[in-house]
């Protein structure tokens, strides 16, 4: 039981450690790499609580539901990887800044 | 053996409402020969059982379907309500008036290559959007939600310009935040309560620390998609450097969308959470985003980014709903719920006029700059017709579904003796009219002396009135998709 909690814990802080780089990093591609922490926190956190029971197995939803998600953020940081190279490729820069040299 | 026989063919709606227009998204993409044929197919296949679900949940009540005939939690269950049933209309007109808008705007052969991908994208975002209104666990919203969000961005994206290329990563960011930090929420509720289904979990949360939390970080992630100030920074770029039809569906559709999420969690999953100080801080949240919203539409020198940021501003008077059914008067919350509705249905059909119609000015303009626009008037006489009656909507004039909404909102309360409220929604009309009225007295001035006005093929016109035709016609009769959102009991 102590190590649902312990692992829950440590996925919350991923979460909040990917959340602050999300915000506080100007490169594109380490803010893609913050919201891939943060998502691999919210799994660690589904995961470890399959085993929150003291059952013979663990409960399959969370897995079921990590799976998902996983193909879901993969989709996701294709799409963001591929807006970055195209942004890239017209401002010269890997930023969110608007006024980028041309 | 499911527990009920399939005997109507009704019982495949919701599912079809979700599989045909994702199905005919993967054919667009591959092969766009019978193009024609499938959109006109999938969009009267949408509107005709989206109409036949509202009749059915006003006849029977609420309706469940499970896909395959699993049972949850291993298979997908999806519900229809009244609230669905009303999401489901108001995205099924819009969404038709605008295909067939896209289907004039991007015939132009200048356009023809963003008119490929537009098309499977938008039919993807149209399935996602349906898909949100008719799942009934959480964690189906989840990927709903990151569906609605993927598509959106591409949308965004779709010019490949760097102005709509940085707005699109911005979008893309915010709603990745969004729906984590939504699914941490769902992750902690599942820790807890080992359910998902939003109407078992209604019966298990209770005033906890867990449940606190998990319905905050929930909560803060859908405002961020909906963008309620303070988390609004990243839609007016976003939908205004999309094309026209985009535009339209993001500021007229897909914010609405977490907002629905948003009431579901509200009254369903945690019925008795949300205390007389949350729902003040969303209202006030909402009046800020009103002020807010409508002072930089009246700044704003290019057109879409005026009209953007006046979803800002309309997306705040939604959240009114909050404090006026945490207040003491039951009355006051039931009228404000319809006012909120009603403001939901005519905003979406109003907005998506005005972007359709600053479309078609922008076409004869070839700029979206205010200054741009004189004497536009006498060139596009159905544009600017369409923009007019739009334009007495969002500023809430009488006869429109506009005026309906604010009118339910003052009257929510006042019967609540929370006046403050209806006091920020007239200084929100009153600028609004300031906006409207600019772009009318540029676009009935004179005509800049060299400017050569370029001609707009008259079915693009008319789409952009057929839709401010229907934000008046919510005004002349709302009452019957009023019925429609009470029935099923979506709000207790």
């Amino acid at each position: 039981m102590s190590a649902t909690i312990l692992f829950s814990l440590t996925g919350i802080a991923l979460f909040f450690i990917g959340l602050f780089h999300l915000i506080a990093r100007e490169h594109l591609l380490k803010k893609i790499l913050a919201a891939n922490v943060m998502g691999s926190g919210v799994f660690l956190v589904l995961v470890s609580l399959a085993r929150r029971t003291d059952g013979p197995y663990p409960d399959p939803v969370p897995h079921a539901l990590v799976l998902t998600g996983i193909v879901v953020t993969v989709s996701a940081t294709a799409l963001a990887l591929t807006l970055l190279r195209r942004i890239h490729k017209e401002t010269g820069e890997p930023t969110l800044s608007e006024d980028g040299r041309e | 053996m499911p527990a009920h026989v399939p005997g109507h063919f009704l019982d495949a709606a919701p599912l079809g409402l979700v599989l045909v227009p994702l199905l005919a998204a993967a054919v667009l993409f591959l092969s766009q020969r019978a193009k024609a044929a499938i959109l006109v197919s999938v969009v009267s296949a949408i509107l005709l059982s989206s109409a036949g679900l509202a009749l059915h949940v006003l006849a029977v009540g609420p309706m469940r379907h499970r896909a395959g005939a699993w049972e949850a939690p291993l298979g997908i269950g999806l519900r229809a309500d009244g609230l669905s049933a009303l999401m489901l209309i108001v995205t099924a007109l819009t969404g038709a008036v605008v295909s067939v808008y896209g289907a004039g705007w991007f015939r132009r052969e200048a356009r023809r290559a963003e008119g490929r991908f537009f098309w499977p994208l938008w039919l993807f975002l149209w399935a996602a959007l349906n898909a949100l209104y008719l799942s009934a666990d959480l964690f189906n919203l989840y990927v709903a939600l990151e569906l609605i969000g993927l598509a959106s961005v591409a949308l965004v994206a779709l010019s490949g310009g760097a102005e709509a290329l940085i707005a699109g990563m911005r979008y893309l960011l915010v709603s990745l935040l969004g729906s984590l930090s939504y699914l941490l929420g769902v992750a902690l509720l599942y820790g807890a309560h080992g359910v998902l289904d939003i109407q078992a979990l209604g019966a298990l949360t209770s005033p906890g620390a867990l449940d606190w939390a998990a319905m905050t970080l929930m909560a803060v992630g859908l405002l961020a998609k909906a963008a309620l100030f303070p988390l609004h920074f990243w839609l007016p770029s976003a939908h205004a450097s999309a094309p026209a039809p985009v535009s339209a569906i993001l500021s007229g559709l897909v914010v609405k969308a977490p907002f629905y999420l948003l009431l579901r969690l509200w009254f369903t999953a945690f019925p008795g959470l949300p205390s007389e100080a949350t729902g003040q801080l969303l209202g006030v949240l909402g009046a800020c985003a009103v002020l807010w919203g409508s002072l930089h539409a009246l700044l704003q020198p290019r057109l879409k980014m005026l009209i953007a940021y006046s979803t800002v501003a309309q997306v705040g008077y939604l959240f009114f709903l909050f404090p006026l059914v945490t207040s003491a008067s039951p009355a006051a919350g039931a009228l404000a719920v319809d006012a909120s509705l009603c403001q939901l249905a005519s905003h979406a059909f109003a907005k998506a006029a005005m972007f359709l119609a600053a479309g078609n000015v922008m076409l004869a303009v070839g700029s979206d700059r205010i200054e741009d626009m004189g004497g536009v008037v006498r060139h596009l006489p159905l544009t600017f017709f369409a923009f007019g009656l739009a334009g007495v909507s969002i500023m809430g004039l009488p006869l429109s579904g506009g005026y309906v909404a604010k009118w339910l909102l003052l009257n929510a309360s006042l019967e609540s003796g929370q006046w403050g409220w209806a006091a920020v929604a007239i200084a929100g009309s009153l600028m609004a009219a300031g906006y409207v009225f600019r772009i009318w007295m540029h676009g009935f001035g004179q005509p800049q002396p060299c400017a050569e006005l370029l001609p707009v093929p008259r079915g693009i016109q008319l789409s952009a009135l057929a839709l401010s035709l229907l934000a008046l016609a919510m005004g002349i009769s709302s009452e019957p998709l009023i019925r429609v959102l009470h029935a099923g009991g979506a709000f207790g």
